[in-house]
């Protein structure tokens, strides 16, 4: 009898660490062809539809960054707290709750409006996004309740929330009744940084958050005290290194990033608030945060790719009448694969050839 | 609207449909944890069995079919989440997300032509003379096959756990993977047998809601039912009885939700419908301060490799 | 006469090392036999090829003088062979009764299997109460459980791996009753230890073990177990060299009145805990686990809170500082558990010597990791405490037992602590690196620091304390001079019986 065995290797294998994301993305892209024939599409005119098609152009590049700017700004945060074993799996209610409070402000304020109006924005959406992960945050550091239900459940009525905000209180006074809320005046809009183009501010932003997150991961204490607690909780309590404290950070941190992220959109290429503002961006940056390692650099790389799937299943939808939800198919893949890829970072493959005697 | 006899009857009954797929993903979902697997992909493995279901029944015509095809796909769901979790290692928490995800799309995919489509539901088992009984007829004794399926469920299951050795054995293994290792059982195969009923059950929630609860297709209609069932089994603190208890409370609060709302109470809808979310997380909150943890499979969630 | 078990040339590797290198062994029935080792030296791997929990590479193995291969634990109980393990395969939440039935390789109805249990246990005087569970039982009558489990399958070959290690004097001397008169009715034992007192008053022979190589079987009833000793490590181990103290300085700390709830679901709460130490001062804490050590060590360490006054720290009330805080004004610890709890397995000896010297090194600058500093503090302890690593930078989980131990040993006293605590601190270590610990505690205390060790291994306190005491579900003993009491008093104090003879040197 043929079998797969795992043995374990004496030392994590470094090269497996970044192999497996590529080994995952071109299993990935192995499966598209299988799915593509499967629902009578050409392969190759779907890959090229999919993936090369949508970044052709000068457009189609920025709105890759447009894309891919809330991704890598979610899953900077979210990556903080898996390092140390926090689950925030919310996000896309953080999100939502970041686009309510930086819109509201801008509506509150309308037709107002000066240079200090963009950056007041991103505070309140940062503010409304730690505010929706303080109750998980104070839930699980006061009562140990589990923070993945807790984060969870608050997503789904944050999506309540905001359903009844644009049907009331936002909804566009001259608008006949279409639950959406009034076009932001022009000085609540992201300004433009390439002519021709929907890149705005918020990937420049984005940008240096990243920069900062790397520096404070390699180079400080707290991102040492995030890897403790999340590795080993017993050498945090040894180091002295506060667990609750860790838990605070990291969810208000990652909150306040995806409330960023939301003002963000709404702010940005979407210029309104409306009863959806995210295509389910706060669950794929999960897939982000892993697919790059958990890593600033690896995240942004990973954001380019995820971002491609929704450039993609529009271009697939438009081009080849092909279902949107061909993108959650590819998220989902990917990270099957990458999670199944990961075995290789720890345990090597072994074809056993056992007699029936061998076997455990 | 007067609360006669008839509507609370109309009341009771809706609940029970509400708690139905509740009761089935957490029971299937409690097997697998006392085997020490945390399977979050409830949700995807869930709406996986919705969408598979109501396309069987619909190019087939027979409900039967329908209902294996649910559980097959909730077995399938699960056949991915054992390979990578118990053969491959991979942490159970990212693999159950990846389930839900993977799972949500999927289903739209395959369910893209079936959405809007309208079925009859399952026949009702109206069980002689008893359903004509006034009230208790109606409550009691006219639902279809998988309610009653649903209640036996709890019995079994504690049966199963309680009272036989295959019970005692998984518990076993999920008290420690690494003693009934070296009194020599199977702890992965007896692993992957868990999640694969735990995906079986969970298929057979979602065929009850597309079959059953609201007979038609529709992207997402699971609506974080998976993910309520989970929280089932934290507050039933691992045992049968008392999931059959959350899941009718949780089947009162949505109903109560309904109701709510076509009373025409001046509150937003939007806030009723909170209501089941909302509860959730009370519920998890009582359940953290009673510390269940000393209740949980000690080891729940973490995976086994047998060293030397 | 057919011997019960034989192994003939058996070799198991590992990848990256060779765990069994042809290995010989004969047991005859109705013979102790002991199976003498350190540890690393391949002896679990051997019985466990024994008990068919894994197979060997090559090598052949003989039941009652017929070649078997030993495919599963089930087939070995069917043939006769039961197992006590080291950390018993236990289940904390079933009760012994289903423990016993999880055990048993056909089903079997419960009330029988209850009324057999209560008569085998009537009947080797081996008393347990068949419905409690086993989360509420001691360290021995845990153990009990694991051999009436064996008995009830009437074994012909029991094998025991260090079954004595979480035991009073007194328990093992009514184990060692059990196991003779098993032996008398031909049950074969093979009996794995390191203790060689023991294997001399127990065993009919000893086969020795090194670094996975067979050395030879002898008769322990012939040998001193100096000698034993010597063949068992292959060279030898001087014991630490210490003078007499006359004198200690002044206090350093002193523990009053210490009450603590358990925060574990199975835990010990501590009761009224009083002691003091004092500069040059190494005191030892004797106790079977299980007894409240856990808990002890968490509130000195600072990883629990606890009232202010009831810890006072060079003067200083500090039973509410964290253990970062307590670090800063003289504590060091080297825990118990040296995986996940004294270092971060998967982070480099470079991080890991971060973890705690942060402060005292002051290995920050500004809030930023001062990575030059750490680098030479961690090559700092590699080279004085000689540890063996494949440079700094590899993970802490790569270093042996008794490497990654010295490690943390030397990253803890060279904060130069004036007051150490240390808990099991050459558990699972290689003689040669026990001893090298054992030298750099002494000389700490030498150096006017107070030292506080807890272990369970009355030759380690013995061989290093100045005085002792011992934990008993949660409460303190008094504290005695170590030349003021005997091993036998302190085996009693142990299981909880006050001795009447000596006088403590100081009263609570």
């Amino acid at each position: 009898m043929i079998s797969l065995k795992l043995e374990a290797r004496s030392q994590p294998s470094d090269k497996m660490r970044y192999l497996s994301p590529l080994i995952a993305v071109v299993l990935t892209l192995l499966s598209g062809i299988v799915l593509f024939s499967l629902m009578g599409t050409s392969p190759w005119e779907g890959l090229y539809v999919f993936f090369i098609e949508p970044v052709s152009s000068l457009y189609g590049l920025g709105e890759l960054a447009v894309k891919a700017t809330p991704l890598i700004l979610i899953a900077l945060g979210l990556s903080i707290g898996f390092r140390a074993n926090i689950w925030n799996i919310g996000a896309e209610g953080q999100l939502i709750l970041g686009a309510i409070f930086g819109g509201s402000l801008a509506l509150w304020i309308y037709p107002d409006g000066n240079i200090w109006l963009i950056p007041s924005m991103i505070v309140f959406g940062a503010l409304g996004g730690m505010l929706w992960a303080a109750i998980p945050a104070f839930l699980k550091t006061r009562f140990n309740t589990n923070e993945i239900l807790t984060s969870l459940m608050l997503t789904y009525v944050a999506i309540l929330l905001l359903n009844y905000m644009v049907n009331g209180p936002l909804r566009d006074p001259s608008g006949y009744n279409f639950p959406e809320s009034r076009m932001f005046q022009d000085a609540a809009l992201l300004p433009i940084l390439l002519e021709g183009t929907r890149l705005n501010l918020g990937s420049l932003v984005t940008l240096m958050i990243l920069i900062g997150l790397w520096v404070m991961l390699s180079k400080t204490l707290i991102g040492f005290q995030i890897r403790v607690v999340g590795q080993a909780p017993d050498a945090a309590k040894y180091a002295g290194f506060n667990h609750k404290k860790i838990i605070w950070f990291s969810l208000m941190l990652s909150g306040g990033l995806a409330g960023i992220a939301g003002m963000m959109e709404v702010s940005g290429p979407i210029g309104q608030i409306l009863p959806s503002i995210s295509p389910g961006y706060g669950f794929t940056a999960i897939i982000v945060a892993f697919l790059g390692r958990l890593h600033p650099v690896g995240i942004l790389f990973a954001g380019l790719i995820m971002a491609i799937s929704y450039l993609g299943g529009e271009s697939a939808q438009i081009s080849l009448g092909l279902p949107m939800a061909l993108t959650g198919v590819f998220q989902g893949l990917l990270l099957f694969f990458l999670l199944a890829a990961d075995v290789l970072i720890r345990y090597r493959i072994v074809l056993a050839f056992k007699s029936k005697a061998a076997q455990v | 609207m007067a609360l006669n006899p008839e509507v609370i009857a109309l009341i009771i009954v809706t609940i029970i449909g509400a708690a139905t797929p509740l009761l089935l993903a957490a029971l299937g979902e409690l097997i697998a944890e006392k085997s020490g697997v945390l399977n979050l992909g409830l949700e995807g493995m869930m709406i996986m069995g919705a969408v598979i279901a109501f396309m069987t029944v619909h190019n087939t015509g027979s409900a039967t079919l329908g209902i294996v095809a649910g559980i097959l796909a909730g077995m399938g769901m699960a056949l991915i989440f054992a390979f990578l979790t118990l053969s491959l290692q991979s942490n159970q928490v990212a693999t159950g997300l990846a389930l839900t995800i993977f799972g949500l799309g999927l289903s739209a995919l395959l369910g893209r032509e079936y959405v809007g489509i309208a079925y009859s539901g399952l026949p009702k088992l109206d069980l002689p003379v008893l359903s004509e009984l006034p009230f208790f007829g109606k409550v009691l004794f006219s639902h279809d096959i998988l309610i009653y399926f649903s209640l036996f469920m709890v019995f079994a299951t504690f049966y199963f756990l309680n009272r036989t050795r295959s019970g005692l054995i998984l518990r076993a293994v999920g008290e420690s993977h690494d003693a009934a290792h070296s009194i020599g059982y199977p702890v992965i195969a007896i692993r992957y047998m868990a999640v694969l009923y735990g995906g079986a059950m969970s298929g057979l929630a979602g065929a009850y809601l597309s079959l059953s609860y609201s007979p038609m297709w529709a992207d997402n209609m699971t609506a974080g039912r998976g993910w309520i069932a989970l929280a089932l089994v934290v507050f039933a603190m691992w045992m049968p009885s008392r999931v059959l208890l959350g899941a009718y409370m949780f089947g009162g609060i949505t109903i109560l939700q309904l109701h709510g709302q076509g009373m025409g109470i001046a509150i937003p809808s939007e806030f009723f419908s909170m209501l089941p979310y909302l509860a959730t997380i009370i519920v998890l909150v009582i359940i953290s301060r009673q510390s269940s943890a000393s209740l949980a499979p000690a080891s729940l969630g973490k995976p086994f490799h047998p060293t030397h | 006469m057919t011997p019960r078990l034989q192994l003939k040339q058996i070799t198991k590797a590992f990848p990256g090392c060779l765990a069994n290198d042809r290995v010989d062994l004969k047991i005859q029935p109705g013979e102790i036999h002991a199976l003498l080792g350190e540890n690393g030296a391949g002896k679990s791997t051997l019985v466990k090829m024994i008990y068919g929990l894994m197979q060997p590479d090559s090598g052949q193995i003989f039941w009652q003088g017929e070649e078997v291969i030993m495919q599963n634990p089930k087939m070995a109980r069917s043939l006769g062979i039961g197992m006590v393990f080291q950390h018993f395969s236990l289940f904390e939440a079933m009760t012994v009764l289903e423990n016993i039935a999880v055990g048993m390789d056909q089903a079997v109805d419960l009330k029988t299997l209850e009324k057999q249990l209560v008569e085998i246990s009537a009947d080797y005087g081996l008393q347990i109460d068949p419905r409690k569970a086993i989360h509420d039982l001691s360290v021995g009558e845990r153990q009990r459980v694991e051999i009436l489990r064996c008995l009830l399958q009437q074994p012909k070959l029991l094998i025991m791996d260090e079954p004595t290690s979480v035991l009073t004097p007194q328990e093992v001397e009514k184990l060692f009753v059990t196991l003779k008169r098993l032996a008398s009715e031909g049950v074969s034992i093979l009996y794995i230890s390191h203790k060689l007192d023991e294997i001399k008053t127990l065993c009919h022979s000893a086969t020795i073990l090194r670094g996975g190589r067979f050395i030879e079987t002898l008769d322990p009833t012939q040998e001193t177990p100096a000698a034993m000793a010597q063949r068992m490590v292959g060279e030898k181990i001087t014991p630490p060299k210490r003078t007499e103290k006359t004198a200690y300085g002044k206090e350093i700390i002193r523990v009053q009145n210490l009450s603590v709830e358990s925060d574990q679901p199975f835990g010990n709460d501590l009761k009224e805990i009083s002691f003091q130490i004092r500069e040059g001062e190494i005191l030892g804490v004797a106790g079977i686990a299980g007894n409240g050590q856990t808990e002890l060590l968490e509130a000195l360490s600072g990883e629990v809170d606890t009232p202010i006054d009831s810890i006072v720290i060079q003067g200083r009330p500090s039973g509410n500082l964290p253990s970062n805080q307590r670090r800063m004004i003289g504590m060091a610890y080297v825990p118990e558990e040296r995986l996940g709890h004294g270092s971060v397995p998967d982070e480099s000896l470079h991080s890991n010597a971060l973890l705690s010297g942060y402060q005292a090194k002051k290995l920050l600058n500004r809030g930023f990791i001062d990575h030059k500093k750490c680098s030479d503090y961690a090559n700092h302890i590699c080279d004085k405490y000689k540890v063996k690593q494949s440079g700094i930078n590899s993970a802490a989980k790569s270093l042996s037992g008794g490497n990654l131990q010295k490690f943390i040993v030397g990253r803890e006293i060279e904060q130069g602590p004036s007051l150490l605590i240390a808990a099991q601190p050459t558990w699972g270590v290689d003689a040669g690196a026990a001893a090298a610990i054992h030298q750099s505690i002494i000389d700490l205390a030498q150096k006017n620091s107070a030292v506080l060790v807890l272990s369970q291994d009355l030759d380690e306190l013995f061989a290093i304390c100045d005085a002792i005491c011992v934990i008993y579900e949660g409460r303190l003993s008094a504290t005695y001079p170590i030349s003021a009491i005997s091993r036998e008093e302190i085996g009693l104090l142990m299981g909880g019986i006050t001795p009447p003879l000596s006088t403590p040197a100081q009263t609570a």
